[in-house]
C-alpha cells in the first residue's frame, strides 16, 4: 500500500460525492453526497499524516474536527430539511424554488 | 503483495462500491445503508494508515449517529417516491463533472509521487496531549460550534406558534397522525 494508492481512493470517493451533490434531487441524498466527500477529505488528511508528517499528528488532530464539524452540519441540515418539508411539502431541491426569478 | 496490500484492495472495493451504491440505488434507504457500508470501510483505511483512534470515532460518529440521524430524516420528510427516487435531468453533465475531477486529480496524483516515510502512526497518549496541548483552542471552539449547532436545529425543527408541525397541504391526513411527538410537536 502506498501512498498514491490511498490518494486515488479519496479522488474516487470525492468523484463520486460531487456526482451525487450534482445528480440526485432530494435534499437527503445531497447530504449523504457531502458526507462522502467529506470522508474522502478526512482519508487524504490521514494518509498525509501517516506518511508525510514527521510527527504523525496534523492530519489526525485536523481529521477530528472535519468529523466534529460534519456532525454539527448533520444536525442542522436535518432541522432545514425538517423545516423545508414543513413549509413546501417537499424534499427535493429543485421544487423549492420560491425564490427562484 | 502483502497482507496490508490485500487488506486495503478489500476496503477500497467495499469504500467505492458502497458510495456508487450511494449515488445510483433509487431507493433512498438503501442509499443511507450503503453509506454505512462505505463509512465503516473507511474506518478499515483509517486503521490500516495507523490511526486506531479516528477508526474508532468513525464507526461511532458516522456508523452510529449520523447514518441514524439521516434514516431519520428520510422518514420524518416521508419522500412520496421513497423507494423509485428519480434524478435531476442534468444527471450526465454530472457524470461528466465527476469524471473530469478525477481524471484531473488522478493524473495529478500519479505525476507527483511523493517520497513517503514509514507508515507510522501516533499513540493515543500522543494524540490526546497534543489535542489538549497546541490544539485546546481550537478544539474548545469545536465544542461551542458543537452546542451552537445543537440549540440552532432545535429552534430550527420546532414547530412555531400555530403551526401543527405538519405540512400545509398533506395530501392523506389519516398517515400523519402518528407523527405527534416527532420534532415538529412540543414534548
Amino acid at each position: 500500500m502506498e501512498l498514491y494508492h490511498v490518494e486515488l481512493l479519496s479522488a474516487a470517493l470525492f468523484a463520486i460525492g460531487i456526482y451525487g451533490v450534482l445528480a440526485r434531487r432530494n435534499s437527503v441524498l445531497i447530504l449523504i453526497s457531502i458526507e462522502l466527500m467529506l470522508n474522502a477529505v478526512n482519508i487524504n488528511a490521514v494518509a498525509y499524516s501517516a506518511f508525510l508528517d514527521p510527527g504523525r499528528l496534523v492530519g489526525q488532530v485536523i481529521t477530528i474536527f472535519v468529523i466534529t464539524v460534519a456532525a454539527a452540519e448533520v444536525g442542522l441540515a436535518m432541522a432545514i430539511i425538517l423545516r423545508l418539508y414543513r413549509t413546501m411539502s417537499t424534499a427535493n431541491a429543485d421544487e423549492a424554488d420560491s425564490m427562484k426569478w | 503483495m502483502d497482507a496490508s496490500a490485500v487488506a486495503f484492495s478489500f476496503l477500497a472495493v467495499m469504500v467505492i462500491g458502497g458510495a456508487l451504491g450511494v449515488v445510483v440505488t433509487r431507493n433512498v434507504a438503501h442509499a443511507a445503508l450503503f453509506l454505512l457500508l462505505s463509512l465503516a470501510s473507511v474506518g478499515g483505511v483509517f486503521i490500516l494508515l495507523v490511526a486506531e483512534f479516528l477508526a474508532l470515532v468513525q464507526i461511532l460518529i458516522y456508523g452510529g449517529a449520523i447514518t441514524i440521524v439521516l434514516l431519520f430524516a428520510l422518514m420524518l420528510t416521508r419522500a412520496e417516491e421513497f423507494t423509485n427516487v428519480r434524478d435531476n435531468p442534468q444527471w450526465a453533465v454530472a457524470a461528466v463533472a465527476a469524471l473530469s475531477i478525477f481524471g484531473v486529480l488522478g493524473g495529478v496524483i500519479l505525476n507527483n509521487k511523493l517520497d513517503t516515510q514509514e507508515l507510522a502512526g501516533p499513540s493515543l497518549e500522543e494524540l490526546g496531549t497534543e489535542l489538549f496541548t497546541n490544539w485546546v483552542i481550537p478544539f474548545e471552539i469545536a465544542s461551542l460550534v458543537l452546542l451552537v449547532a445543537l440549540i440552532g436545529a432545535i429552534i430550527l425543527a420546532r414547530a412555531a406558534d400555530g403551526d401543527d408541525g405538519q405540512p400545509s397541504d398533506a395530501q392523506d391526513p389519516s398517515s400523519l397522525t402518528d407523527t405527534d411527538g416527532t420534532p415538529g410537536g412540543r414534548s
